[in-house]
């Protein structure tokens, strides 16, 4: 038998019923581009959320002093092994870490004439900025110049504005004191609002870390050393790297605990990446279930239509139609009306999609995984819900069928 | 006038079981049909006229006895051999026509030929216009069974018979559903491709007056022959029909 021909009898068929075609492919075209948008808006989401995380920072590194002399464990902020020496190693030695920061910091009253704010001034470098994702709302940001001479500059967050210039005032220029020293503004960091746990991350006050360091702490050791991995992905070699220089550089014998931590914010991204998995794997299980729903209503209006159209049927035996050319005939017809349903959803899809991006600013990715799975899955159902009515049909009598009435 | 035998029934059985009865339809035909025939198979029902039909059109097989369709025992076929043999030798006639509804009537005339893989697409469709201009329908290419008047149904139908060259045509109480004068036509054209083109036609029908239009009636009654005549001098339905009150229906001349 021509196939070709069988193609050719099926989609004659379909035609001659148009409506009853168009509804039997509905519940493909919803089940398909119900697949495609809830993809679609589960992706996004995740994608929204690893860019929200990596604003954060999220291949950001931090370094902490720690110790452990005979077994007592104390307090990292209390202990002073990072210096200027660690930087110079990690710069020389490291191919994983994008940037490197000391990070000191003080508290203190930051004070404008009257007006005063206890706040947090942080001493680092320039990479500082790309570290934590910071950027100058106004103003410029100092130089390594500033570092070198260890300048009164300094850049205030959001919160610090707020409090001591409340009237509109522009800061920059002005010169505010912090523990009695006076520092110039010379920018304003754009507000980065709370933290995942709730911390203002705009109260501060930022400033070069020699400034910090010798004016009002002190001191030549670090608080903190701040890093960030090349990518969220080069993290883990980052740490390693970063805790090997570090050993070398504090001679640390092979038996000696660190005298430092690394931390990550890996876990912290694994566990918001893996919520929008489950995000995207229920979505995907609930459009899965409406194109099973769809096959269904196939296998519903063929197994209906193969009981309206016995006569035809006879008709076909008796002109000379085999079996399976019957069986052939309305296995296309199902497959067509699958495959049709399927074009058809995916554009609906698509549009779907980009309806809920432009009306709701919802972020939308349209994954190309879904639209080719989507497809094949309505192939596949098309096949094994239309096999049934299709069998149904070739194995009736034809002489009951031509007298069926 | 050809004289090869198109069908040859010897002591033709055919049993149905129904329940633990069994039901006897026919009980030993005999009879053979040549080449050219117009044969008209009459009985009332429960003679056994549509058992035979369904065997002569090899939608059934008897279950004992031999039958011959020219030159090929059907018994020895299976249901996908039959359904061959039919596409290629037998050309359906229906009392209610059997047109796919919303279909053209050419389409409808293809359809035979669409289960024959060795005819190209235009040979399929120079055939078909062919048998529509047969049935004198070449200007109802387009038309829809429900634009159609019942005789040019049948007449389509006709043509759906004709297109695929078969030995016999098999019309089953194909003027049941028309008025006398639509039947005259259509037994005026059945005699015309009869005549003319020296188709076999086997006619099954419970008219009498069907009847006197065919060269040949066989009898049945309780599943047996009960008579086989030849009528030497068949009345002619395109005279009677000149006879009739002229009607703005067609022209079949």
């Amino acid at each position: 038998m021509n196939i070709l021909n069988l193609i050719r009898i099926a989609f004659r068929a379909l035609l001659r019923n148009k409506l009853r075609a168009f509804l039997t492919m509905l519940g493909v075209i919803i089940g398909v581009g119900a697949v495609i948008t809830m993809v679609a808006i589960g992706q996004g989401s995740k994608e929204s959320i690893q860019s929200a995380l990596s604003n954060m920072g999220s291949n950001m590194i931090t370094v902490s002093p720690s110790s452990n002399i005979n077994g007592v464990r104390i307090a990292g902020s209390s202990f002073q092994t990072l210096t200027e020496k660690d930087i110079v190693a990690l710069k020389r030695g490291t191919q994983y870490v994008s940037d490197l920061s000391p990070y000191v910091s003080a508290r203190g009253q930051a004070i404008n004439g009257a007006l005063n704010w206890p706040t947090q001034m942080q001493g680092v470098s320039l990479e500082y900025m790309d570290i934590r994702k910071l950027t100058l709302k106004d103003g410029i940001m100092f130089t390594n110049e500033d570092i070198a001479v260890s300048a009164k500059v300094c850049l205030i967050g959001q919160t610090v504005i707020d409090n001591i210039f409340p009237n509109g005032e522009n800061p920059i220029g002005k010169i505010i004191r912090f523990n009695r020293i006076p520092f110039q503004v010379i920018g304003i960091l754009s507000p980065k609002g709370q933290s995942t746990f709730g911390q203002d991350q705009d109260d501060i006050i930022i400033a070069p870390y020699t400034t910090v360091q010798k004016r009002i702490l002190a001191t030549i050791y670090y608080q903190n050393i701040y890093a960030s991995a090349v990518s969220a992905e080069m993290t883990d070699p980052a740490v390693n790297e970063i805790t090997d220089i570090l050993r070398t550089s504090h001679r640390l014998r092979d038996t000696e605990d660190d005298d430092f931590q690394v931390r990550t914010q890996a876990e912290l991204i694994s566990t918001l990446s893996s919520t929008s998995g489950l995000l995207t794997t229920l979505l995907t299980v609930i459009a899965g279930i409406s194109l099973v729903i769809g096959g269904i209503g196939i296998m519903n209006i063929m197994y209906v239509s193969v009981t309206e159209r016995t006569k035809e049927i006879g008709l076909r035996m008796s002109i000379g139609a085999r079996g399976i050319d019957i069986l052939l005939q309305f296995l296309i017809e199902a497959i067509i009306i699958s495959i049709t349903g399927g074009i058809i959803g995916v554009f609906v899809g698509l549009l779907s999609a980009w309806l809920v991006t432009f009306f709701l600013s919802w972020p939308t990715i349209i994954s190309d995984t879904s639209i080719v799975v989507s497809f094949i899955v309505c192939g596949i159902t098309g096949i094994f819900f239309g096999y049934y009515p299709a069998q149904k049909a070739s194995r009736l009598d034809p002489i009951e069928a031509l007298r069926y009435e | 006038m050809n004289t090869k035998k198109i069908l040859e029934l010897h002591d033709l059985k055919r049993e149905f079981k129904v329940g633990s009865e069994i039901v006897r339809a026919l009980k030993g035909v005999s009879f053979d049909i040549n080449a050219g025939e117009f044969v008209t198979i009459m009985g009332s029902s429960g003679s056994g006229k549509t058992t035979m039909l369904n065997i002569l059109g090899c939608l059934d097989k008897p279950t004992d006895g031999s039958y011959t369709l020219d030159g090929v025992d059907i018994k020895k076929l299976n249901r996908d051999e039959l359904a061959t043999l039919r596409n290629h030798k037998i050309g359906f006639v229906f009392q209610a026509y059997n047109l796919l509804p919303r279909t053209s009537a050419l389409e409808n005339v293809e359809l035979p030929l669409l289960y024959n893989k060795n005819i190209s697409s235009s040979e399929r469709r120079d055939r078909a216009i062919r048998a529509l201009e047969a049935v004198k329908l070449a200007d109802r290419h387009d038309h829809t069974p429900n634009q159609l008047s019942g005789g040019q149904q049948q007449r389509v139908a006709i043509a759906r018979a004709l297109v695929n060259e078969p030995v016999m045509i098999l019309a089953d109480e194909a003027t049941g559903n028309l008025d006398s004068r639509t039947s005259y036509e259509i037994m005026a054209l059945m005699q015309d491709l009869n005549q003319t083109q020296g188709k076999t036609i086997v006619f099954v029908t419970h008219e009498p007056d069907i009847a006197s239009f065919s060269s040949r009636t066989i009898m049945l009654r309780d599943g047996i022959l009960q008579k086989d005549t030849y009528n030497k001098h068949p009345k002619s339905a395109k005279e009677i029909l000149a006879g009739l009150p002229v009607t703005e229906d067609y022209n079949i001349s």
